[in-house]
């Protein structure tokens, strides 16, 4: 049976099933979704415990912070300096809590910091672990370079702003292209491998009191204890919206596809489109 | 028809879901396992930090405002006599596994050789707070009452209580000789307040906020915390399955 994508309303022409994810990756890929998961929902656990963030080396309920997630009586709120946004139902209050993230989002489902700290530094050393193994693959085997980094062609603005335009009319690469990650795609990989990724470890790192005595400099960089924090809070909200548009993507793209080559890494390649055709 | 199915079919495997996260997150085996990320945590700090101070900070870096935590007024008469006193009859007891067990008087205390530490202080929670603490370090204090090397751990038996269970807390020789590890009678240059923890608190300045015991009444050397009350080395760790190590 023929996977059912949005590409299979176009007329289909040659369509190969082609191995496009090796099985390191694929490992990798499964084996972190399940980590940022487990973080992202023992962190709300966490964060549950002093739902307020600052800035700078010290903060506590007499300072001021620059992020609340509260509650007035049966009303929850999330206030950004000095915007307040209404959030009853979804955060500070819900029928079930009256915590900044409700029992839905948390592991455990129901408060307890221990237990999230307990969840939460065993799956960091996994991320950890995990995230060093993928970068050394990733050098040694050259899928960074051949499969990641972005060609001296896809660098030019012209390019990348093409590939905007198309992305937003949700057109994405056919035949030959589908075997390659687009310029985008690539960005929003790279961000999280090399952006979002190192700089969570580090800030979650430097919330330590013994490693900050380890490493006083990396602690002076990042701003402070309370701004480290701050930055850790904000990479797990890129984490969410990455994991967003990835998954939008993959719906967009045709999901059984897309699912079937990180699975067992064969992909069949999506037909052109009329109108692509010379 | 097919909506209706497809709903509860979503609703169910939801709550299959759910129950299935209850389960994991509930099993023994589970925790058990989780317990190894301690004690990576553990080992692997210790391995980069070594001997390292925590950072130390200047009078202008101090919190405006330095917030109360946990026990703020300890229940007991003999607190209360104390406290009526000024601490004047009060006595630190040193025991265990200790050559000469002795008891200090706050003014002993005070004549002691002194460290002064401007420095963070981290709740598990959180927050961060930071004051200036003076007090006489506990590697002294051990020495002096000639401490076995028998002794793996240095006990804190405190004179607050949660619902009459007593507040304890413990660190491990490496914390406890290390120089920041003082017995606080001075914070902010003011004698240390009831509210944080007159007439003496142990500051382990690498360490999250609970380990920092207030209400010192009795130090204690000992091989193994087993035994003492629940086992696991703390009060809070005894009781709300906090981590015995805490330095993150």
């Amino acid at each position: 049976m023929q996977p059912v994508t949005l590409q299979d309303e176009a007329p289909s022409v040659s369509r190969p099933l082609v191995y496009r994810t090796k099985l390191p990756v694929r490992i990798w890929h499964w084996l972190n979704a399940l980590t940022i998961f487990i973080m992202l929902m023992s962190g709300a656990t966490i964060f549950n415990a002093h739902p307020r963030l600052y800035w700078g080396a010290y903060g506590a309920n007499y300072d001021n912070p620059w992020l609340v997630i509260g509650r007035r009586g049966q009303e929850g709120f999330l206030r950004l300096a000095s915007l307040e946004i209404p959030t009853t139902g979804f955060l500070g209050y819900t029928s079930q809590s009256i915590k900044a993230f409700p029992p839905l989002v948390t592991i455990p489902n129901y408060y307890s910091l221990a237990e999230g700290r307990q969840w939460h530094f065993f799956f960091a050393w996994v991320l950890v672990i995990s995230i060093a193994a993928y970068l050394i693959y990733a050098l040694v085997s050259k899928h960074l370079q051949r499969d990641l980094l972005l060609t001296s062609e896809e660098r030019k603005p012209s390019h990348l702003w093409h590939d905007i335009k198309q992305h937003a009319r949700l057109k994405f690469p056919t035949g030959e292209a589908a075997k390659a990650y687009n310029p985008l795609q690539k960005l929003a990989y790279l961000g999280v491998i090399g952006v979002l990724i190192p700089l969570v470890i580090l800030t979650g790192m430097m919330m330590s009191p013994t490693l900050n005595a380890a490493f006083p400099w990396l602690l002076e960089i990042l701003g402070g204890r309370q701004s480290a924090r701050s930055l850790h809070f904000l990479c797990a909200t890129g984490f969410f919206a990455f994991i967003l548009i990835h998954v939008l993507m993959v719906v967009l793209a045709g999901p059984l596809n897309e699912l079937r080559s990180m699975i067992t890494g064969w992909y069949r390649l999506p037909a052109e489109r009329p109108e692509d055709r010379p | 028809m097919t909506l209706i199915s497809r709903r509860s079919a979503l609703v169910g495997a939801g709550g299959l879901l759910l129950a299935g996260c209850d389960r994991i997150t509930a099993s023994p085996t589970v925790r058990k396992v989780l317990t190894l990320g301690e004690k990576a945590t553990l080992s692997g700090q210790r391995l980069v930090t070594g001997n390292a101070l925590a950072p130390e900070f200047t009078r202008a870096d101090m919190s405006p405002k330095f917030r109360v935590n946990g026990n703020s007024m300890p229940g007991s008469a003999d607190y209360a006599a104390h406290m009526a006193n000024g601490f004047t009859d009060w006595k630190l007891e040193v025991g265990g596994l200790v050559a000469r067990p002795l008891t200090m008087s706050l003014a002993q205390l005070r004549s002691a050789p002194q460290r002064t530490q401007i420095t963070r202080h981290d709740c598990v929670e959180g927050w961060s707070a930071i004051g200036e603490w003076t007090g006489v370090p506990l590697a002294l204090i051990l020495r002096h009452a000639g401490i076995s090397s028998q002794a793996q751990y240095i006990v804190f038996h405190c004179a607050d209580d949660f619902s009459g269970t007593p507040y304890y807390e413990s660190i491990d020789m490496s914390e406890a000789r290390h120089p920041q590890t003082i017995l606080a009678h001075t914070m902010n240059r003011q004698p240390l307040s009831v509210a944080h923890g007159a007439p003496i608190r142990l500051r382990v300045e690498r360490q999250l906020g609970y380990k920092h015991a207030k209400y010192v009444m009795k130090i204690e050397a000992v091989s193994s915390l087993n035994g003492i009350y629940g086992g696991k080395g703390g009060y809070w760790e005894d009781h709300s399955g906090y981590q015995w190590y805490a330095g993150i």
